[in-house]
């Protein structure tokens, strides 16, 4: 990790020592990009430290000769971010080019790391879709699915989050930089309220939550302002996730509520596969 | 000296101590405030009875007690007015003495050095008002813990050794209680500086109090009130005594420490995984889990690190994180490590349970998992048809 970041300085201008980045977006609606936009303290101690190259959210657009650059980037970068979910063929293409110009590909947000809401379209007729929806369906040049960014090449780091948690990606940026491994939990959403020391409130109030099945990051912005978590991180690791339906039952969800729920942001997380059959089964039992 | 309600001078401090009124409690807090302390004590907030830092005693929780239950816990209104007729609150005073974030040092690099920076935030006197016999034990365990070896917690003590613990005894034990069980309550132990024990009756609402310390002394002469009358002391310790009979909850009655090494392979701890979220809660409610991760930070220049301490458990993957992944993958291995450290193995750590008998984990646990109730089909395991010498497993 640090070797090949050292290496980074070249093919820049020679004089410059700073690692590459590049921000890539795919299928997304462009909330993680903005998030590093939102670093507005850190930001110029960024630029200092890394010379962004490539970040279409940030940069005016190109010349006509500069026009496939632009989309495509030229490379190589030390480091990409990469938003977004492959949703078409070109895209499918577009991301294999971009893995191929990156020494270090980190993706970020819910879509690159679990196919986004976009992923929705994973559990039904895509064509039956465009045909309510567009006049001209033939038009839409769409994949049947929509999948993460590991799908379809090697990642070296996912960054969870609908959108990310702007430390959170502060944390990577600078432990990429000092050739570290960043510091960033898979545990329980339950140890980010318990540190900050906001009362449970599925215990207090019954409200459901899906903190005990959320990777950690967010710093359990939800239940502090009294409101369940939604699961926007998506799993942690080796989630329960029938413990957690039964919960989600015993607290007043009914089977298609928790079914709703879990199909989000990280709808095709494979985690979440068994949510359906677990809520169909729960439907006549409750917790003991 | 102290002056009683008509503000007369009493010989205060007697053995017997002191009676006062909810007038003497808003004196006690002016008196801890004026002495310089940061005064923390059980108030409303959010749904639930927190331990927060008090101004006045009429942010006490007068009037409200807790219904409990395995997973659930609602604040109800009480008749009486009583203030400390609650338990189990969703945080420990550990929340304090051994706080779930600290920056224990920071580095810069300066030229060609690296220069490294202690932090020594010097900690505000506490005066915890309101700690319950079981947390009492429990501030005596973290104390064993974390100053009690070779390696002492420097954080922790510099907090500990300024803390003014005045302990209120347990009259309303709620359902998930079992401090009887664990020898800790609900009548206070020693290693208290003040101690009391509220009283409402036909004679109004009092609070029988008694030093224990010279510091305990010196603070209860300050305050206004009358010598404990017998009554008063016989009401008070009636209290006490039929809260006892009233717990919520027992563990079985057997040496838990073997209990708990005999039944290892136990198919127990297969159900119990099956419904354990593995989310941490319980160990941060727990007022003796002391568990740290460490991490330490950088910032973007490169030049300036920090490192940080954070609440930890025994429940997350990356606890047990070695070369090669988690020793501890299956949520049965690690509920069971928590559990049998806690009722079994801390003896042998530290010579006494992990376990006071709060019932916290049983409350604050999404599910509900009860370890009263796991112990219990354990218990009852052995006594039916364990087999004779469990094998070992991983």
């Amino acid at each position: 990790m640090v070797t090949h970041l050292r290496a980074a300085t070249e093919p820049g201008p020679a004089t410059d020592p700073r690692p590459t980045l590049a921000v890539w977006k795919f299928a997304s609606c462009d909330g993680c990009q903005l998030t590093l936009l939102d670093c507005e303290d850190e930001l110029l101690g960024l630029t200092e430290r890394v010379r962004i190259d490539h970040f279409l959210e940030m940069t005016p657009a190109e010349g006509a000769d500069g026009e496939r650059a632009r989309l495509a980037g030229r490379g190589p970068y030390d480091l990409s971010l990469v938003e977004g979910s492959i949703t078409t063929a070109e895209d499918a293409e577009r991301i294999q080019h971009v893995r191929r110009i990156s020494r270090y590909l980190v993706t970020i947000g819910a879509c690159a790391t679990a196919g986004g809401i976009q992923a929705l379209r994973n559990f039904t007729d895509v064509d039956e879709f465009l045909d309510a929806v567009y006049a001209q369906p033939e038009y839409i040049g769409t994949l049947e699915t929509s999948t993460p960014i590991s799908a379809h090449v090697p990642v070296d780091f996912e960054l969870r989050g609908c959108p990310i948690d702007r430390r959170q990606l502060l944390e990577v940026i600078t432990a990429h930089l000092a050739g570290r491994r960043p510091q960033i939990s898979s545990h329980s959403v339950c140890f980010e309220c318990k540190r900050r020391g906001t009362t449970c409130i599925t215990v207090a109030h019954g409200t459901p939550c899906l903190g005990p099945v959320t990777h950690a990051g967010c710093g359990a912005i939800c239940p502090a302002f009294g409101r369940g978590c939604y699961g926007c991180f998506g799993p942690m690791s080796k989630p329960n996730l029938r413990s957690m339906v039964a919960q989600l039952r015993h607290d007043g969800m009914s089977e298609r509520d928790i079914q709703r729920v879990f199909r989000t942001f990280n709808a095709a997380s494979p985690e979440y596969a068994p949510v359906p059959d677990l809520a169909a089964e729960g439907q006549h039992s409750s917790r003991a | 000296m102290s002056l009683d309600a008509d503000g007369n001078a009493s010989p205060a401090a007697a053995s017997d101590g002191l009676v006062i009124s909810r007038g003497g409690m808003a004196a006690l807090v002016d008196v801890l405030v004026r002495r310089g302390f940061t005064v923390v004590g059980p108030t409303v907030r959010d749904g639930a009875i927190v331990l927060a830092e008090l101004r006045s005693a009429d942010e006490l929780p007068y009037g409200r007690g807790v219904e409990l239950e395995a997973g659930r816990y609602r604040l109800r209104e009480r008749s009486d007015g009583a203030a400390f007729a609650n338990s189990a609150g969703p945080q420990s005073w550990k929340a304090f003495l051994h706080p779930s974030r600290v920056r224990e040092w920071s580095a810069d690099r300066v030229g060609d050095e690296v220069v490294f920076t202690a932090d020594q935030v010097t900690p505000p006197r506490y005066a915890f008002l309101g700690v319950r016999p079981c947390d009492l034990r429990a501030i005596a365990v973290q104390d064993r813990v974390l100053t009690g070896g070779v390696y002492r917690d420097p954080v922790y003590e510099g907090r500990r050794s300024g803390a003014l613990l005045i302990v209120v005894e347990c009259t309303e034990p709620g359902a998930t209680c079992f401090c009887v069980s664990m020898g800790t309550g609900p009548a206070a132990s020693p290693g208290y500086d003040l101690v009391m024990t509220e009283v409402v009756d036909e004679d109004g609402h009092h609070f029988w109090a008694r030093s224990g310390s010279p510091e305990g002394a010196e603070i209860l002469a300050e305050l206004p009130g009358h010598p404990a009358d017998p009554e008063t002391q016989e009401t008070a310790r009636a209290g006490v005594a039929a809260a006892a009979d009233r717990m919520g909850r027992t563990l079985p009655e057997a040496d838990l420490r073997e209990l708990m090494a005999g039944t290892l392979d136990a198919p127990r701890w297969d159900d119990v995984a099956g419904r354990c979220l593995t989310c941490g809660n319980c160990t941060m409610v727990c007022p003796t889990c002391f568990c740290t991760t460490t991490e330490d930070i950088t910032d973007l220049t490169g030049d300036h690190a920090e490192r940080w301490r954070l609440w930890d458990s025994c429940f997350d993957l990356d606890f047990s994180q070695l070369h090669g992944g988690p020793v501890r993958a299956s949520s049965r291995s690690r509920y069971r490590q928590w559990m049998t450290h806690k009722l079994g193995t801390w003896y042998d750590q530290f010579g006494s349970s992990g376990c006071v008998g709060c019932g916290r984990c049983i409350v604050w646990c999404p599910v509900g998992i009860d370890i009263t109730e796991e112990a219990a089909a354990l218990h009852d395991w052995t006594r039916s048809g364990a087999p004779e010498s469990a094998p070992e497993s991983p």
